[in-house]
């Protein structure tokens, strides 16, 4: 029954319809996604416990799907879903069609065509080389464009609303838009090679710095503020009733945005960045807590009075343990934040345990409460089986808990056995033996993300039979006033009532609160020479060593060794002298890596003979009994290529490693040589006979490069 | 800028600046009227649909 008031200005009313097609397309790509997102990384998880699942096939060894993995989550089921939801939800909240149905199609597939790029050429091992930024320069290029398109759709629909204020869950959208522009263009700089290779135009310490500033805020304005958008705007609907504070809502998310953009640092503590930024993401990440607890509360209250719900619809209880799970991640992450916590816990498994408290009960269990909402709306139909939806919820929970407690537990395993000593002031535990001790828990997280896609195919089915057994409503008819052209200004109205009526000036001031900070961080960075003192006797790779580097990068050897050398005795005992800023300056992109699941490799160099290399890449476990490492066979096959060198040190130059002019006319003859003295070098120790045209060479002579600029001169 | 020194500044500056900022939202916040809000949280329930039930 419409109200009679409203009844007399009929007149006004305009007819117009929701578009719920793009709704349900971005609904299927989000199942099918995470479905390949999630069957890829329990690939990952068994090859930590079976190693023969690597294949010995290059497209398959961990170094190239965990990438694959961590994409196609991010980017692929988590994208899919906050463009689901933003689609439904805006539309509504603005009481207007989406803006052009050119746009959500171009928008829609557009985005799908760059997963799919992603998907082929991650295996191929096209990579950029800085985690969760893999994909090269084309796919970089389309995805701005690509998401420009979306800000024009969404920004489009908002100024041809029919309500006046923009509700709280629009304001998150739009600092999402922006930012995530701002975080992506900034990342991406990198300066092309060939069609598929390029690097970063950032080195060391400063690439360093503005990957994590990017990577911390992917987390931040790609997998929370939409979800938290989202949140504000499903919670109310599931609940049917409106948020628990909507004064909170504002304060919430003006302290977030604000915040989130300078907690960066805080994954680089310990690491060679200036002791002033490790501060500061410090002190940002504990602040942090603040607003995040207070959009969870938000979110938790809405349901005060009706919690007799949640026991009864499947769609309230995954979002109360996304919001719970979005609570316990926020907490941790701050705690994470604190030096002497980062100490034990980096470079461990707790810091995967962590993102998938968030990623697994945060946006997975948001996902799945949205669709489960959405899907009986989109076909005007109730759900087919709250049993199922029942049964996927548990079997989800229980697959969380088997999936971050093990992770938990080795993370303080391994950081405990590293840090031990014995009496006589000698490391106790060879790395190896704190590695295979954790593979029962390997085990069991690989068991916590089995059950967890149990879950999800349960859903799939329960929401493809609620599906047809319905009709889809493409186009739903709805009705609202126009907005008047006449709106007058109430007198002594608030400044921040006018910026709530004003997407633009929202969006410009979004992009203030999150530049402050962007700003603060980078120009000291940048500017500062006494930030990265220089080491003189740090020189820029030789032609063989740099190809061989660029095989480290496309091989995905930072998703398991670090390049960083921490200043605890614990690490120099094991690893030697401690990383310096100044030995990175050449280093595009850095490659420090954030997770030790092999030994750091900083101060390889030396170490080991040439043949000890050829015969560990050939079968780790020959000269590493135990080992989970893949074998690489195929490096023994590839010939090097020889061709691509003088453009690669022309770029080089280009970014300020100091090649002399010319240089890349003898670069190749140069190239040659010093493959020949490894070839020489392996022929000597161990009899070993093989070709210096070889990839492995190149590797080799890389790897016994690194680190040992700075030994001698201490 | 050419040395290190006097580096606090800068996250001072900012973190005064967000005080600020954050004292103002609140104050604003809390002078809202409780219609307002009211109006405002309904936003999502009544999205332009025929009533239905």
């Amino acid at each position: 029954m419409k109200n009679p008031e409203l009844s007399k200005l009929d007149l006004e009313f305009e007819q117009y319809s929701y578009d719920n097609a793009t709704v349900r397309k971005f609904i299927i790509a989000t199942t099918i996604f995470g479905i390949i997102g999630m069957l890829v990384g329990l690939t990952a998880a068994l090859q930590l416990v079976f190693p023969s699942l690597n294949f010995s096939l290059e497209y398959t060894t961990f170094g190239r799907i965990r990438p694959l993995h961590t994409n196609a989550i991010i980017f692929a089921f988590v994208g899919n879903s906050i463009f689901a939801g933003i689609y439904y939800s805006l539309q509504r909240l603005c009481k207007a069609r989406m803006f052009s149905d050119l746009l959500s199609s171009i928008h829609f597939w557009g985005w799908q065509t760059i997963i799919l790029a992603a998907a082929i050429t991650l295996p191929l091992g096209f990579t950029a080389g800085k985690e969760y930024a893999e994909l090269e320069w084309p796919i970089d290029i389309a995805i701005a464009l690509i998401w420009v398109v979306f800000g024009i759709n969404m920004i489009g629909t908002i100024l041809k609303r029919r309500e006046r204020h923009l509700y709280v869950a629009i304001w998150f959208y739009i600092a999402t838009f922006v930012t995530v522009a701002v975080l992506h263009i900034v990342n991406s700089f990198e300066l092309p090679v060939s069609l598929f290779k390029s690097y970063s135009v950032y080195a060391g310490v400063q690439d360093a710095l503005v990957q994590w500033w990017y990577g911390h805020n992917a987390v931040a304005f790609f997998l929370t503020t939409p979800v938290l958008g989202l949140m504000y705007y499903f919670v109310p609907k599931a609940a049917n009733r409106p948020v628990y504070s909507y004064r909170l809502s504002i304060i919430h998310f003006w302290a977030l945005i604000f915040l989130y953009i300078w907690a960066g640092p805080h994954h680089l503590l310990y690491n060679s960045l200036p002791d002033w930024a490790q501060s500061l993401g410090t002190v940002f990440s504990i602040m942090l807590i603040a607003p995040s607890w207070g959009g969870m509360l938000n979110g938790l209250l809405t349901l005060r009075g009706v919690w007799d719900k949640v026991r009864e619809d499947a769609v309230l209880k995954f979002m109360v343990v996304a919001l719970t799970c979005y609570g316990m991640a926020t907490f941790e992450g701050p705690m994470l934040s604190l030096k002497n916590f980062n100490a034990i816990t980096h470079f461990t498994d707790w810091t995967i345990a962590h993102v998938h408290v968030g990623g697994l009960g945060w946006n997975g269990f948001m996902a799945f409460g949205m669709m489960y909402y959405l899907i009986p709306k989109l076909y005007g139909n109730k759900l087919f089986s709250m049993k199922l939806a029942n049964f996927h919820f548990w079997i989800g929970t229980l697959g969380i808990i088997f999936y971050a407690i093990p992770m938990w537990w080795a993370g303080f395993t391994q950081s405990a056995m590293w840090k031990e000593f014995t009496p006589d002031g000698r490391l106790t535990y060879g790395f190896l033996e704190t590695v295979t001790q954790l593979e029962p828990l390997y085990a069991l997280r690989a068991f916590g993300g089995f059950l967890y896609l149990i879950g999800v195919f349960v859903m799939v089915y329960n929401l493809v039979k609620t599906a047809n057994l319905g009709s889809f409503i493409s186009e739903q008819e709805a009705s609202a006033p126009a907005l008047s052209n006449d709106f007058e200004k109430p007198k002594g109205e608030h400044w921040h009532r006018w910026i709530e009526r004003k997407p633009v000036q929202m969006l410009v001031w979004s992009f203030v609160a999150i530049i402050i900070g962007t700003i603060i961080e980078f120009v000291p960075t940048f500017v500062v020479d006494s930030n990265i003192p220089t080491i003189a006797s740090v020189r820029p790779y030789t032609p063989l060593e740099l190809q061989g580097r660029d095989i480290y990068i496309k091989e995905g050897c930072y998703n398991c060794h670090s390049q960083m050398i921490r200043p605890f005795r614990s690490e120099t005992e094991r690893y030697g002298e401690y990383s310096k800023a100044g030995e990175f300056v050449y280093d595009h992109p850095f490659q420090w890596g954030s997770k030790r699941t092999g030994p750091d490799l900083h101060r390889i160099g030396g170490k080991y003979q040439n043949s000890w290399h050829y015969n560990h890449m050939l079968d780790p476990t020959s000269t590493s009994a135990g080992s989970i490492m893949p074998p690489y066979p195929w490096l023994y096959e590839k010939v090097i290529d020889y061709e691509s060198t003088p453009a690669k040190i022309n770029a080089m130059r280009t970014l300020g490693v100091p090649y002399p002019e010319g240089y890349e006319d003898q670069a190749i003859n140069d190239l040659k040589l010093q493959a020949q003295e490894v070839v020489d070098k392996l022929n000597e120790e161990s009899n070993t006979k093989t070709s210096p045209e070889l990839e492995i060479i190149a590797l080799i002579a890389y790897l016994q490069r690194m680190g040992t600029d700075i030994k001698g001169t201490k | 800028m050419e040395s290190i020194l006097g580096i606090e500044i800068y996250p001072v500056i900012s973190l005064l600046i967000f005080f600020i900022f954050f004292v103002a939202v609140s104050i604003y916040v809390f002078g809202l009227t409780k219609k307002d809000v009211e109006d405002m949280g309904n936003i999502p329930l009544n999205d332009g649909l025929p009533e239905k039930e």
